[in-house]
């Protein structure tokens, strides 16, 4: 189970090393995905599969989504759909799809091990989670409902385009 | 069971990398994507935290830290279309003049 850790956690450092570094925003995004995916594998050996499956639905699944979502909407133009087929060359899969590969293996090794399945030693199951988050935490469950209220509003106010003057005239 | 000193260090090292790419890119998406390298980096520690005791909180708090992610980056990527509206970029530093 630790090598599993030490394996998950140099692919997120490397991951992000690349993010970080990148020029091309695409890239990037590739590169960060797979950094969350492992952190997420990191989540799962340290025994806390709910936090692990929230990271991939949430972090790599809506959060991600939304950053795509706004690349897209700024690469308008002829000239970026050309440069678009050539940043989509078979040679830009390769590092996310090692990186991806080593993700997938571990997970097939922890699923498919002697263990049967197990979860690691000092698990807490999503039940005792839940339990917390409804019981004592209650206030900051609601807290989080509001803010996530505010986000909606903020984000539909600032996102709304005002129509510029030289497009009224 | 995995040593907490480890968990933790990895952490701190994702933290590094997050704030060091803040501060070093100028590209506002970039800027956004090390914000949340940085705040997943943080919600990591608080699960080892969590662990190490064989508490729930840790994941709680993991929970909360997702749930502003979610608004902040909402909010962001919101501002990052009206900056590119307004300057035609996505350079922090086309903005960096105040009104009035």
């Amino acid at each position: 189970m630790n090598i599993m850790f030490y394996i998950a956690g140099a692919v997120a450092v490397a991951a992000t090393v690349v993010t970080v570094t990148r020029l091309n925003v695409v890239h990037a995004l590739l590169y960060l995905v797979i950094s969350l995916l492992a952190v997420a594998v990191v989540f799962y050996t340290l025994g806390a599969p709910f936090v692990a499956a929230l990271e991939v639905i949430i972090y790599a699944g809506a959060i991600m989504v939304l950053f795509v979502f706004v690349v897209m909407l700024l690469n308008l133009g002829k000239a970026e759909a050309r440069t678009e087929s050539g940043l989509l060359k078979p040679s830009m899969w390769i590092g996310p799809g090692v990186l991806a590969a080593i993700l997938i293996a571990e997970l097939i090794y922890l699923v498919t091990a002697g263990t049967g399945g197990a979860y690691p030693a000092g698990m807490v199951a999503a039940q005792q989670v839940g339990m917390a988050l409804f019981g004592p935490y209650l206030l900051g469950v609601e807290l989080a409902s509001m803010l996530l209220l505010a986000g909606l509003v903020a984000a539909y106010h600032l996102g709304w385009r005002k129509p510029s003057r030289t497009e009224v005239r | 069971m995995v040593p907490a000193r480890d968990a933790l260090l990895l952490a701190a090292v994702l933290f590094a990398l997050g704030l060091a790419g803040l501060l070093v890119r100028r590209n506002v998406i970039f800027i956004l994507m090390s914000l949340e390298i940085m705040l997943n980096a943080a919600g990591l520690a608080f699960v080892v935290a969590g662990q190490r005791w064989g508490q729930p909180d840790g994941q709680v708090v993991f929970l909360f830290i997702l749930t502003m992610a979610a608004a902040e980056v909402s909010v962001g990527l919101a501002l990052v279309l009206q900056l590119y509206h307004q300057y035609k970029s996505v350079d922090v530093d086309a903005a960096s003049r105040m009104k009035g």
